[in-house]
Formats: structure tokens, C-alpha cells, sequence
């Protein structure tokens, strides 16, 4: 074997942060953040990093530079936002930037060639440093990842990544990568020339200075062939860059409705500094970045990410004893989305069902899940097929003692649910955990008459389960810790963003919920067309509107629960007038899954010529004739508020008091689980980071205000609850502090 | 020391053994298929010894390339060689080990009392490959078949119509896993970067392999175990293997570019194992039968263990996932052996195998041992060239490396050999010989 390295290996510099060892003359940088489990950029880094590039300008001996990171899984995870949140104000902000592009450019500046040996997770300010490096080589394993992820946080890459990043892998590449955030996987990343070599995992250290001591020997041994194509040849002239630009102007308009700042700026720096150069293009980024570190919309995301992080921890503790094997209940959309999510985080399943025709169906919605990642070759077919396996489709509880917990999902009836219960506590041993997937039956009456009504919970998931990132997990009153320690864990596993909320009717998402439609009823009814009241919707930030929504969820979904919660919460939460609905119904129009409810859905059968692109195809939603007819026919006079500002603060607004009473109620523990609730759950606009950070954003007086202001035109409904008129007296705010870290 | 003994009636020992000049893939052996080439070593190994043919109670096969027209290849072989039609013959396959398989089997079936008297053998021909044309096209040549007059069109035409030019695309079969698609080089490649083998210590243990084989095959160590074969049409005999090249240089290997990795690939043409062309069979017999046949037996097979690794990360990394553990159920130390016979698909994998023979993290880690075997000295390993010179038709390996331990714990004087190989998915196998003499 050969040496060992480690004989001629001399630890130059021990930094908190950073090490510095020279091997064989290869300078090894190993970021390793004392006390911390993964690598972060903090101003505390600075001076430490200003050193070791020091000595590295002086050194005589180091003839190479190698940087890696000292922790298990992780490159360098970003720049600390919270000291971003801290910073004063705009010039401390740009400060923050300027310092960042000025380290990176002196990295970039050393004589010796910079090797960046990544594995695990190369973000934001990680990826910043990389791409100020000469080479990158990184490792094929699945938690190697880059991106940028600053643009999901209202911000751009601040230390000269937007520069960097379309001078490494051109403009057309680039674009993508700075204005989603999305990561690239090492495949894609060596592609597209963001790394120049993809190895093993393992011994990555003794490889790395291995490639620095032979690129000293080989210096152009990464050198590509520069590919020839149209988009090379446009990117390198300044119109083709221009008309590049355009088109990205337009399409990032038509995402985001003008609505968010960031995407915006990231374009003009980019085509600022292609156009001025380097030095000019850092000057204008760090000037952009500073703005959008003092937005409100900043601020939110950021609170958003922070309540994110926080919550993939259980608040109840691990569980004891995890459970690796799922029962679930029902093959429909619900229970075949919950089994599909559940087998691809190793989680075996037994999904149950009366048939095997419901069961096939099953079968087939989690394969179609698993084919278009296998399309998009994230996943190997074989891989897919190991996933499959874990999924055991039966019509009997064969087993089912495996099983740590079991999921229902079967049709919203109570005394399904209760029958599911009393079968299986039959069958399974006394500790097992039952979860009901209802979207509003309270989960005491699931509970009640049950053997072990401490092993019940319930585990709202939001259709379709793959793509929806929330689960809303209820307690009950005499729920154990165990049982809600063992639901949390397991919706943490599967990837899921879990909030808990107490029991009552319609939880926390369906209730603020079906008041927001109940006002969006209320409005079409006045004479508003869905068209024009899900267009303002989503001026106001919405993804889709309350009309679509209606559709997507279902009008029978609605029906019944607009009749429930009208029973038990009464008017202020639905009105119980569901008379256009049971129309509908009676229609048999059940919204998008039938084809129609307040949109045609079916008008889609394209001609020919449309199918060819010869003719243009239908853009606008449709529609329905029939559910127009209904809003005349049930109309409601008077006429209330109708300015597009009234309409969407009667919405707006009344989902967001209902958050408060909840909050009040003790149905919310905290205004975290009910701001990530609402925009995780039911798509409210993220930019305003949740009801609770927006009435804190505007200040609980003024919300107040416009609530009084809506009683007067709508009624007693508007009147702002006790919590919120306490607030507003003693100006206290839900968040504390800047941030909820 | 705590290898257990069995009685002499259940004591399996090897008698003898012969196995065809192994050539490089598309040269000699060209126009042969494997069912030939089986057959010729049955045959040989029948000529060689005085039992006889109607002693024989099973006959095992290991092979790893199958040819759909002939899948118990065994049995074909066996009735091809002329051998008694009421011998039983069936085929195993466990990749690079398949011949260890059909030892072990027959080991087995003489350890439980079963039979006295097999042959285990082993086959490949790389010059023959089963090409298929695509799955698709297979289907629609099925549907064909099936048709029986243009009526028919109608029902198969939904599949017919649906025919691209990408199905005419062959199926040509490939060394690479099924499961990862991650091709044997690459397997070589990730072993050699976890224990930073450098391409001189490859370069270095293929140079030395190839020495080896010369030299063996200079001093007629072989001409007892070879069968001469005459090739048709012009039955041309041939009596020695193609692979070694004793006149290489380090020099030489160096100038080589990397196969698998053009940056920093360590694996080159030279230093990995070829395709090869070859089979071999082997008798074993129970102790006590041999006794009374008057047949001298060359080595009694001990004990032996398979284990399986991850599919992509152990590829190759066989020997080091069993051999520490064989030597550690018998109570055995690297010192106790004297023969080591191990599989060289790369030299990369050899170098690494044995630098996890060192490697106690490993050892605690995947073995569950607390420490690693230690180092074995090389002089012991493969001292008659190994795969990388001798060649590697996949099934018939094992049935080499077996013969030749048994040979060499003879002319050596040991008392304990251990053969090991790894193959495909992960596998490795480990096999402990005694001389009976010793």
C-alpha cells in the first residue's frame, strides 16, 4: 500500500472554523464549525477565512489548495440568516455582501489552483465559495446537492454568485438555477460544467489531493471541448444575451404576477454585470441584495424557513419505538398517496382495501407516482421497483400486527371510521396507533367508545398527498404523548412539513378554511364572477382561487363540510347556505374529478388543428353555464363591498381571524403551526409569511380597523376576536423577536 | 484450532482434475460453443482418471452466460461427453463463482451421506454470446409465430403497428450489474479509491501474475491438468493457454490509458482479467471411497461460507467479506495457510481485497470480528499466475482455482489452503482445503 499521508502531513492553522493542513505540499482547507452540525458562512467566519487566505497568498510550500468539510454529510449549507435577520439595517446588509464577494474574489485570485472537493449539501454561499474555486470535483452520492436557494427567500446570491454562476455555465443554464432555487443533483451538476468531475463518496480527502497533485503535473486535464450550439453562439453575443433576458423578464412576470421582488432583481443583476463586468455586476449586487435583506417580504420567508427547520423536529420527543411498517386503509387518492410518499422514506406498507380492482387502482396511482421520476432518471427503474416491493396490497388485516400505525382513509363517515377502529383493535396489539385521514370529523368522536382512545389521532393530509407539502396532525384531549410522538415521527419521516393542532370541528386548515369559501360564496352570489374573484385572489397571492378551489377539493367535499361547521361553529365560521352547492350536486357535478362544478373541465378535448398547433388552444378557464345560472337564481341582495380591495380583505380577512380564534381557542399551541398551517396547507400568499406574521406585519390596530370597518358593511361575522382586540390595545405582536428561531 | 472433522465416509476429497487451454475470447475458440467446450473437459477428466464413468453419481456445472438452446448446459455436456445417460447433471449459476457453487453442492451431498462420487465443472464461452434482438421484437416475432394465416392480422396488429426503428436495436449482453447498471471497471474503480490504489501497484501486481503464469507454464506445471483439445475444422491440437505474457514490461503497462475512468482511472486493458473462453470439471469423491477405489486424494474440502454485500459497493469485494470469517469459524490465522488461491478480476480489486484483510474498522464494521485477519504474504497467493494472466471464463474459475489449491497444497507440503473468489451482486465465496497427507 502506499504511505500514508498523514507522515508528512502539518497542521498549519487552527482556527474555530477552519483548519489548514499542508500534505505533500497541497494545502488542505477543512471548514469544520465548532459546535455545529453542519457548515454555515457567518461573519464569524470572515476574519478566520481572511487567514487562512493569508497564508495561503505567502505560502511558499503549499503549491495547491484543497477545500473540503470537516462534517459527515454536508459541503457548506448556506450563509447564516438569522445574522442577516440581525443586521440594522440596509448598509450592515450590504456590508454582509460586500464582505462575501471580497473574501471570494481573494480565493479566487490565489496563484495556486483551488480544488473544491464537495459532498453533501453545497448551497447558497457554499456554492457561492465553489464557484469562486478553479475546480470542482464532488461526490455521486444522493446528498450531494447545489443550488441557490436565496431567490425562495425573497433574496439573490450575494457574494458574487450571480456573477459567477453564467460566466461557469452560461447564461441559458444559469437562469434556471438562480431564479427557482431548485438543486441539481452531481449528475446534472457535471453536465452542465458546475463540476468538472464526479467521484466516490468515500475517502474523498486522500482523492482530492490526489487530483490537486496531479493537476499541478496536468494543469489542463479538465479542459472541455467547448460545445458548439445555438444557445453558445447566442449567450456570446450581446443581443442574444438580450433576447435571453427578454423571454426570462416575461416568463418570471407570469409566475409571479409582479409579486415578489426577488426573481426580478436577480435578472438586472445578471444583466447588469454581463453587460458592465465583474467588478460593476458585485457592485449592483450587493446594492440589490441590501434592498431585498430589508423587504417585508424577506422577512417572511425567512420566518417561514425558520418554522420550517423547526418543525422537523418532534416536539414530543422520539418516539421509543419508531414503527418501519404502515397500515393503511383504503385505496383511494388519499390512502394510495399516503402508501406511495410512505414507501419512497423506507417505510414498508400494508395497504388494505375490500378489493382487488380498488386495490389495483391503488397499485397503479403509486406507480404512476414512481414513473416520472424514473423518466426523469432521479430514480433507476430497479430502485423503483425495490420501492414497489415495500408495498403489500391486501383485502385482509393479515399482519396488520406489525403494524406500529395505521392510517384510515376511507370515506368521510363516522361510523365507517369507528367500525375501521373497533376491527382493528381487534386485531392489532394494544399500543398500535390509529390515525384517521379525515379532512373534519372531529377525532374524539372517531375515538369515542374505543378500547384505547390514547392511541388515537388524527392525520390530515392535503390532496394530492405526493405534491403537498403539509400534514396536520391532531391531538386530542386524552391523546398519549406516545401516540402523538410516534404520528409526528412518522409524517417527519415521510418528508412531510407536520403541524399538531387540537381536536375540534375542522381542526385548524379546514376551518379558516371554509370561512374563506363561505366569503367567496358570498361573494360570487352578490354578482361577482368566479373568473374576476379567483383573478383578484391571486393578485393578492393566492396560487389558485377560491372558485378552482372549490373545484379541485370537490363540491361534495365542501358541501358537507360547509354543513358541518355551519352546525357545530355556526355563521361567523359557514353560513350554512348551501343551497348552490346542493344544486350542483344534484347536477352530478362534483367539481373537477366529474368533468364540471363552478368551471367546465371536459371542454379540453382538443381539435385537430389545436392538437397540431395549427389553431390556438382554449386558454381561459370556462364557465359553467349551469353553476352561473344557480349564482343568479340564489342571488343575495344587497349587494355588500364590491371594490377589488373589499373583495380581497373580506376573504383575506375572515380566513385570518378565524386563525386567531383558533389561536385563542387553544386549538393553535402557537401562531408557528398556524402561519406554516396556512400557507403550506391552503397556499396563503407565503410572501406575507402566514395570518399571524401578516396582522404583526401591519400591526394588530390597523387590522383591527379594516375588521370593523368590514362589520359595518358585512355584519356581525367580521367582528375581530378577544385575542386580537387585546393585541391591538397593548400592541403586542405574535412574534417576539425578528425571527422564531 | 477448532476445524471440524467429519468420518471418512463423509469426507469429501478431490481426486483429480482437468480443465481445456483457456484462450482469449474470439481467437482459438472462435467458432466453439460453450456446450463444447464443457463436453471436451468431461471428457478429458474421464480419460485422466481409471474410475470407472458408471461410478459417478451427479455432476454439477457451473456457468454464467446461458445459451437459451441448451440452459442445463450439465446435462448437455454430460450426454455430449458420451457418459453414462443415468448420471444426474443439473447447471448452477452464482456469476464469477458458479463453479465454487457446484463444489460446495456436491460437498454437501457427500457430507449428509447422499453420494460418494461427482464431478463439479464449470463453463464459458465469451465468443458466443447470447445476442437477442429486443424485448420488444421478441414479443412481435412471438405474436408472428403465432399467426396462422392474414385473417389473423387483425388481432395482432395493435402490436405489429406499434414497431420503431429503435426496436431493431440487439440486446447484446453486457458485464454489468442488472440491478445498477454500474459495469464491473466501475466496481474496480470505487474499490480502488476507497483504499487509494494507485495504478503502479496495479500495474505492479498484473506485471506479477503474468510473470507467474509464464513461468508455470514454462516449468510444465500445467501439462498434467490441461487436456489438449483439437479445434475443428482442421482439428488443429492445442495444449497451452494464450493468456500469459511473461515479456511484458512495467514500462509497457504504464503507456496504457485507463478503461473505465479517462481522468483517474487506475484500471487498464492489462491489468484487468479478459474475456476468456475455457472449462474445467474436478472429482470428488468421499474419503473412504477413494480408499477403497485405490484413488489418492489430493485434498479434503473442510468447510466453506458464502456472503453476500451491497450490490454496487462490494461488487468485487468478495474475498474480503469472507475469507476473515472462514478463517475465524475454524479458529485458522493468515499463518495457517499455506496456499491462498484467490480470484483476480482486476488487479485494482486485488490490491484493495487484500489491504481489507488489514483493515480493522472493516473487519468490527461489516464483519462483526474484532480485528482484521492481518496481512497476507504475497509470496503464497496465486504463485502459478492468477486470472489476470491465466484468464476468466467466469463459470469454469472456480473449478481452476479449487484444482489448482489442491495441487499446490501437494507439491508444497501445506496443510491448508483457502480459495476465494468474488462475482457479481455482491457475492463472495471462501472455500478451506486440507492436505490429506500433511
Amino acid at each position: 500500500m502506499q504511505d500514508s499521508p498523514s507522515a508528512l502531513q502539518q497542521i498549519k492553522l487552527h482556527l474555530p472554523s477552519i483548519r489548514l493542513e499542508v500534505i505533500d505540499e497541497i494545502a488542505l482547507v477543512i471548514f469544520d464549525q465548532e459546535g455545529k452540525k453542519v457548515n454555515t458562512l457567518s461573519t464569524s467566519l470572515s476574519p478566520q477565512f481572511e487567514e487562512v487566505i493569508h497564508y495561503l497568498k505567502s505560502s511558499l510550500t503549499s503549491k495547491a489548495v484543497v477545500i473540503i468539510s470537516g462534517k459527515a454529510d454536508n459541503f457548506i449549507a448556506g450563509a447564516d440568516i438569522g445574522e442577516l435577520l440581525a443586521a440594522s439595517g440596509s448598509d450592515e446588509a450590504q456590508l454582509f455582501s460586500q464582505n462575501g464577494q471580497k473574501l471570494f474574489r481573494q480565493l479566487a485570485q490565489l496563484k495556486q489552483p483551488v480544488i473544491a472537493a464537495i459532498h453533501g449539501a453545497c448551497l447558497g454561499g457554499g456554492l457561492e465559495l465553489a464557484l469562486a474555486c478553479d475546480y470542482r470535483i464532488a461526490s455521486d452520492s444522493p446528498k450531494t446537492s447545489f443550488a441557490l436557494p436565496e431567490v425562495l427567500l425573497g433574496l439573490l446570491p450575494g457574494a458574487g454568485g450571480c456573477q459567477r454562476l453564467p460566466r461557469k455555465i452560461g447564461l441559458t443554464n444559469a437562469l434556471p438555477m438562480l431564479l427557482s432555487g431548485a438543486p441539481l443533483n452531481p449528475r446534472k451538476a457535471l453536465s452542465l460544467g458546475l463540476v468538472d468531475y464526479l467521484t466516490f463518496p468515500e475517502n474523498l480527502r486522500d482523492f482530492a489531493i490526489s487530483v490537486a497533485k496531479r493537476l499541478l503535473a496536468e494543469p489542463t486535464l479538465f479542459k472541455r471541448k467547448k460545445k458548439r450550439s445555438l444557445t453558445s453562439m447566442m449567450e456570446s453575443l450581446p443581443w442574444g444575451r438580450d433576447f435571453i433576458l427578454k423571454k426570462a423578464r416575461q416568463q418570471v412576470l407570469k409566475k409571479t404576477r409582479g409579486l415578489y421582488p426577488a426573481p426580478e432583481a436577480i435578472i438586472e443583476v445578471v444583466a447588469y454585470g454581463l453587460k458592465e463586468g465583474m467588478d460593476k455586476g458585485e457592485g449592483k449586487e450587493s446594492e440589490e441584495f441590501a434592498r431585498l435583506s430589508q423587504s417585508e417580504h424577506f422577512r417572511s420567508l425567512a420566518s417561514l424557513y425558520f418554522a420550517q427547520s423547526d418543525l422537523k423536529k418532534n416536539r414530543f420527543g422520539q418516539p421509543e419505538h419508531p414503527t418501519e411498517v404502515l397500515g393503511v386503509l383504503g385505496a383511494g387518492l388519499m390512502g394510495a398517496g399516503i402508501a406511495g410518499v410512505s414507501i419512497q422514506k423506507n417505510f414498508r406498507v400494508r395497504l388494505k382495501d375490500l378489493s382487488l380492482d380498488s386495490l389495483g387502482k391503488g397499485e397503479k396511482y403509486v406507480w404512476e407516482m414512481l414513473k416520472p421520476k424514473i423518466q426523469r432518471k432521479s430514480l433507476s427503474k430497479f430502485s423503483a421497483e425495490q420501492m414497489f416491493a415495500r408495498l403489500q396490497a391486501q383485502i385482509t388485516y393479515e399482519n396488520f400486527q406489525q403494524c406500529g400505525l395505521v392510517i384510515e382513509a376511507v370515506f368521510e363517515d363516522l361510523e365507517l371510521k369507528k367500525r375501521m377502529l373497533a376491527e382493528l383493535e381487534a386485531v392489532c396489539p394494544a399500543d398500535f396507533v390509529f390515525a384517521s385521514n379525515t379532512s373534519a370529523i372531529p377525532i374524539s368522536a372517531i375515538a369515542a367508545g374505543c378500547k384505547h382512545p390514547e392511541n388515537v389521532v388524527g392525520m390530515h393530509y392535503f390532496s394530492p398527498v405526493p405534491q403537498m407539502p403539509l400534514l396536520e396532525i391532531i391531538v386530542t384531549k386524552q391523546t398519549s404523548p406516545r401516540a402523538a410522538a410516534l404520528a409526528v415521527d412518522v409524517g417527519i419521516r415521510q418528508g412531510k412539513t407536520v403541524i399538531v393542532v387540537h381536536d375540534g370541528p375542522g381542526f385548524y386548515t379546514t376551518r379558516i378554511l371554509v370561512s374563506f369559501m363561505d366569503e367567496a360564496a358570498e361573494v360570487c352570489r352578490e354578482g361577482v364572477s368566479p373568473l374576476r374573484l379567483d383573478a383578484l385572489m391571486q393578485e393578492f397571492g393566492y396560487p389558485v382561487g377560491p372558485m378552482t378551489l372549490i373545484d379541485e377539493v370537490g363540491i361534495d367535499v365542501s358541501f358537507h363540510v360547509a354543513k358541518e361547521l355551519a352546525e357545530q361553529l355556526g355563521p361567523r365560521v359557514s353560513s350554512g347556505d348551501t343551497r348552490v352547492l346542493a344544486e350542483l350536486l344534484a347536477r352530478k357535478s362534483f367539481g373537477k374529478k366529474s368533468g364540471s362544478g363552478f368551471y367546465l373541465y371536459n371542454h379540453k378535448k382538443l381539435s385537430l388543428g389545436q392538437k397540431l398547433g395549427l389553431q390556438k388552444k382554449p386558454k381561459n378557464k370556462v364557465l359553467n353555464p349551469f353553476a352561473e345560472e344557480l349564482l343568479k337564481k340564489f342571488q343575495s341582495t344587497p349587494a355588500h363591498a364590491s371594490s377589488d380591495d373589499d373583495i380581497k380583505k373580506r376573504l383575506a380577512y375572515r380566513m385570518i381571524n378565524e386563525a386567531v380564534f383558533c389561536l385563542q381557542e387553544g386549538i393553535l399551541d402557537r401562531p408557528l403551526d398556524g402561519d406554516v398551517g396556512a400557507v403550506f396547507g391552503l397556499g396563503f400568499p407565503p410572501f406575507l409569511g402566514g395570518p399571524f406574521r401578516y396582522i404583526d406585519t401591519i400591526g394588530a390596530r390597523k387590522f383591527v380597523d379594516e375588521l370593523q370597518r368590514l362589520v359595518e358593511i358585512r355584519g356581525e361575522i367580521f367582528k375581530p376576536c378577544a385575542l386580537l382586540d387585546e393585541y391591538a390595545r397593548s400592541g403586542k405582536k405574535f412574534y417576539e423577536s425578528n425571527s422564531s428561531e | 484450532m477448532k476445524v471440524a472433522t467429519t468420518t471418512p465416509q463423509r469426507t469429501p476429497v478431490i481426486i483429480d482434475g482437468v480443465r481445456t487451454p483457456f484462450m482469449r475470447s474470439h481467437k482459438a475458440y472462435d467458432a466453439l460453443s460453450a456446450y463444447e467446450l464443457g463436453r471436451l473437459a468431461l471428457q478429458g477428466l474421464l480419460a485422466k482418471t481409471r474410475l470407472d464413468p458408471g461410478a459417478v453419481e451427479q455432476l454439477t456445472m457451473g456457468t454464467v452466460i446461458h445459451d437459451p438452446t441448451a440452459s442445463n448446459i450439465a446435462r448437455e455436456c454430460l450426454l455430449g461427453a458420451d457418459l453414462p445417460a443415468a448420471i444426474p447433471a443439473f447447471t448452477v449459476s452464482l456469476a464469477c463463482i458458479s463453479s465454487n457453487v457446484a463444489a460446495t453442492t456436491l460437498v454437501d451431498m457427500i457430507n449428509l451421506g447422499r453420494i460418494e462420487v461427482g464431478i463439479f465443472s464449470g463453463v464459458d464461452t465469451c465468443s458466443d454470446p447470447p445476442i437477442r434482438v429486443s424485448g420488444k421484437m421478441r414479443r412481435v416475432l412471438a405474436h408472428l409465430g403465432q399467426m396462422k394465416g392474414p385473417k389473423d392480422m387483425g388481432k395482432h396488429w395493435p402490436l405489429l403497428s406499434t414497431v420503431r426503428p429503435r426496436d431493431f436495436k440487439l440486446d447484446i449482453p453486457q458485464v454489468v450489474e442488472f440491478s445498477n447498471g454500474k459495469s464491473m471497471g466501475q466496481g474496480a474503480e470505487y474499490l480502488a479509491r476507497q483504499k487509494s490504489v494507485s495504478r503502479e501497484q496495479c500495474d505492479g501486481y498484473a506485471l506479477r501474475s503474468h510473470q507467474l503464469a509464464a513461468k508455470a507454464q514454462a516449468a510444465g506445471i500445467f501439462t498434467d491438468y490441461i487436456v489438449p483439445v483439437f479445434i475443428p475444422p482442421h482439428f488443429r491440437p492445442l495444449a497451452s493457454d494464450d493468456g500469459p505474457r511473461g515479456d511484458s514490461t512495467l514500462e509497457q503497462l504504464a503507456k496504457l490509458r485507463p478503461a473505465f475512468d479517462r481522468y483517474f482511472g487506475v484500471c487498464t486493458a492489462a491489468n484487468s482479467s479478459f474475456l476468456t473462453d475455457g472449462a474445467g470439471a474436478v472429482l470428488l469423491m468421499s474419503q473412504e471411497r477413494a480408499q477403497r477405489e485405490g484413488l489418492s486424494a489430493k485434498a479434503i474440502i473442510r468447510d466453506y461460507i458464502y456472503r453476500a454485500g451491497e450490490a454496487h459497493r462490494e461488487m468485487l469485494s468478495g474475498p474480503a467479506l469472507t475469507i476473515p470469517l472462514l478463517l475465524h469459524k475454524n479458529g485458522l490465522s493468515i499463518a495457517d495457510i499455506g496456499v491462498w488461491e484467490i480470484h483476480e478480476a482486476f488487479a485494482a480489486q486485488m490490491v484493495a481485497n487484500l489491504a481489507y484483510m488489514k483493515d480493522d474498522a472493516f473487519a468490527q464494521q461489516r464483519l462483526g470480528l474484532e480485528r482484521a485477519p492481518g496481512e497476507i504474504p504475497l509470496e503464497k497467493i496465486n504463485s502459478w499466475g492468477g486470472s489476470l494472466a491465466l484468464g476468466h471464463p467466469f463459470g469454469a474459475t472456480g473449478a481452476r482455482l479449487l484444482y489448482t489449491a489442491a495441487e499446490r497444497l501437494q507439491r508444497e507440503q501445506c496443510r491448508f489452503a483457502v480459495v476465494s473468489g468474488c462475482a457479481a451482486g455482491g457475492h463472495g465465496s471462501a472455500i478451506l482445503l486440507e492436505n490429506p497427507d500433511a
